[in-house]
């Protein structure tokens, strides 16, 4: 079976960051946000990606976007690497490419109405103003919100309606691929599920690709199609949603599907995995496999050796020696 | 055992703003009895955090009260303010959502702690052994160690088991706790309920959650009410609101909750927006957005109609007719 190009291909990619303490200790310190992630992400899927705050979700996010690059490995977007891009080709190719941030109101301008919020990314990709204004329309329908909105100020909205501006401005360029960051964390539950649908609305219309990184294992169960899940800057596990919501096989993700709140009371008695402890620092990685401080199940090996991620069924991969010897 | 500990009954707060009153809660009346974890959940707006924080009269100065706080039979509102600075802390303990506004940073925590545990006037030595002991109460890695450690030295989950200490230092009947895990990762939210649910069973510590989660509602609480708009639409026994929720917002509400896939279909919406809360008018609040509406619904205040001993709702509606 011929298998399509995957519009998204990560390969070993890490991103370090150093510290600058003072003169001598330059460089000496790094935080290393993403280390060796490999992931492959399908045209029309959704991936939902999720870990605990500091786990590099945002910062893998940033590098897809190439708005900082890449320590090591690479980032193919439609088997093109942005990164060795010229100015003129990544402005082209970022067209391509749309983000989402959590926080709606600090990523529209103030001083700007709605809809030169919504146009500036056409008029900067050299769209006639009258062309951008009736496209500025066109999609803020698609949102869902009435067109008497377009002359309104982001302080005069509430946060849905921010949240559907965002998603409108970032659907003006006709992109394929989207990255959403935290898109409903910010919501009220009944907000939120307007916000779930029109995203899922807009994936079926337009064939769109999502990568949503979120905490919530109930919005991620709600709609997506595989899950990644992060720890300390590593992919530790990545399957189909289905399997990895009702039995994941890494232990970190056991622990935190089984921290996962469940919305009924009847479940309270169910046997729970409370994880022990803080994530670990990303400046001081313990020896061995990165949880094993945590991991319950943690045995001489787990201190001793690094384990690489392996497939361990239809779709399947996590990192971990034990899962594999089960 | 199943005392009442807090009651409020017809509680009226409204703000002085310019132009009128703004009304942000509207006559809400509820109990919380000993031991019991009872939660007050609800959308951002809905006055969950004014009703806590009037209960330790917290409120800003342009805040009115109306109706009745008691406490053990007492009138909270009636108190001195010394009398009410004895009741904060000693009788009722509170917990915000970020332990860093909390919190001195320039003292380590432990001295923060000790610090109410000499209130009761004990040496500062003993103290010390106390904040230990506490330490471990709220399952602190590294109790002794951490005693010394400043508040920028420890994560969110740790700073909040601090103030969770602090608290219990105190020993307080009735613990509010203001959204205590939203700022936290589910892997430490878990520990924190843990904790939670352990001074509920331990000491009989009584706990009012302030929350948004229906997750965490759904763990812990023994009894839940529901408000919208400043008004109290729903409460009763957890089981019996999470299998049968009666009032249309609560219903709505929880299809509106992700619980399953996408493959079953899409989330249920609530359209309309809340009403703006300056005038004090009659009728549910609700109805602008209730998709059974009828005219009375705007014109006169909904009753309060019992479906049990342990539950009640806020509408027009009679059972059989939702």
């Amino acid at each position: 079976m011929e298998k399509m190009q995957p519009v998204i291909q990560i390969e070993h990619l890490s991103k370090h960051f150093s510290i600058d303490n003072g003169f001598f200790t330059k460089g000496k310190k790094t935080v290393k946000a993403v280390n060796d992630f490999t992931l492959n992400l399908e045209k029309g899927k959704i991936l939902g990606l999720v870990g605990e705050s500091g786990s590099g979700k945002t910062t893998l996010a940033r590098v897809i976007l190439n708005l900082t690059s890449a320590t090591e490995g690479t980032v193919l977007i439609n088997g093109v690497d942005m990164s060795k891009c010229s100015a003129a080709e990544k402005k082209e190719l970022r067209k391509n490419i749309a983000v989402v941030f959590q926080d709606p109101l600090s990523n529209l301008n103030p001083r700007e109405t709605v809809m030169s919020s919504i146009m500036r990314p056409m008029v900067l990709h050299g769209m006639k103003r009258a062309l951008a204004r009736e496209k500025a329309r066109e999609v803020l329908e698609s949102v869902k919100m009435d067109a008497h909105y377009l002359n309104s100020y982001p302080h005069q909205l509430s946060g849905g309606q921010l949240q559907r501006i965002a998603i409108a401005r970032a659907l003006a360029m006709n992109p394929q691929i989207m990255i959403l960051d935290e898109p409903t964390s910010a919501l009220d539950i009944s907000v939120q599920a307007q916000i779930l649908n029109l995203l899922l609305d807009l994936q079926e219309q337009h064939q769109l690709t999502y990568m949503i990184i979120t905490h919530d294992l109930n919005v991620i169960r709600y709609i997506s199609d595989q899950v990644a899940v992060m720890y300390l800057g590593q992919l530790v596990e990545y399957g189909e949603t289905k399997i990895m919501c009702s039995n994941p096989s890494h232990p970190y993700s056991k622990a935190l599907m089984a921290a996962s709140p469940i919305l009924d009371p009847t479940m309270r008695g169910r046997e729970k995995e409370i994880m022990k402890g803080d994530p670990g620092s990303l400046i001081h990685f313990p020896s061995g496999c990165s949880f094993h401080p945590r991991c319950r199940y943690a045995e001489e090996i787990c201190m001793q050796e690094r384990p690489e991620m392996e497939r361990i069924g239809e779709n399947h991969w996590a990192r971990c020696h034990l899962c594999m010897q089960k | 055992m199943n005392d009442e500990l807090l009651r409020l009954e017809n509680v009226s707060i409204n703000y002085k703003v310019r132009g009128g009153y703004l009304s942000a809660v509207k006559d809400v009346s509820f109990h919380v009895n000993r031991g019991e974890i009872f939660a007050v959940v609800g959308e951002s707006g809905c006055g969950k955090s004014t009703v806590a924080h009037s209960i330790m009269r917290l409120l800003d100065k342009n805040a009115v009260v109306l109706g009745s706080i008691k406490y053990n039979g007492t009138n909270l509102m009636e108190l001195s303010n010394k009398q009410i600075t004895g009741v904060r802390g000693h009788d009722i303990g509170m917990i915000f959502q970020n332990p860093l506004d909390s919190l001195n940073p320039v003292y380590t925590t432990g001295a923060q702690v000790n610090e109410a545990i000499r209130l009761d006037g004990i040496s500062k030595l003993e103290g010390w052994k106390k904040v230990i002991e506490l330490y471990r109460n709220v399952k602190m890695p590294d109790a002794e160690k951490r005693v010394q450690a400043y508040p920028h030295e420890m994560s969110g989950g740790m700073r909040q088991r601090v103030m969770i200490a602090m608290m219990l230092s105190r020993n307080p009947s009735l613990l509010i706790a203001d959204e205590p895990t939203t700022a936290l990762d589910v892997t430490i939210e878990a520990q924190i309920l843990e904790i939670i649910s352990q001074l509920k069973k331990e000491f009989g510590t009584a706990v009012m959650l302030i929350t948004h989660n229906f997750g965490l509602v759904a763990e812990v609480a023994d009894r839940v009410a529901i408000m919208y708009a400043g008004e109290l639409v729903e409460q009763g026994d957890v089981f019996e609101i999470f299998r049968a929720p009666k009032h249309p917002y609560t219903r709505l509400l929880m299809k509106a909750l992700p619980r399953g896939t996408k493959q079953e279909g899409r989330l249920q919406t609530i359209d309309g927006t809340v009403p703006r809360l300056m005038e004090v008018q009659p009728g549910c609040r609700f109805a602008n957005r209730c998709p059974m509406a009828k005219k009375i619904c705007y014109e006169q205040d909904p009753a309060i109609r019992a479906l049990s001993a342990t539950h009640t709702y806020r509408c027009h509606f009679a059972e059989e007719e939702v």
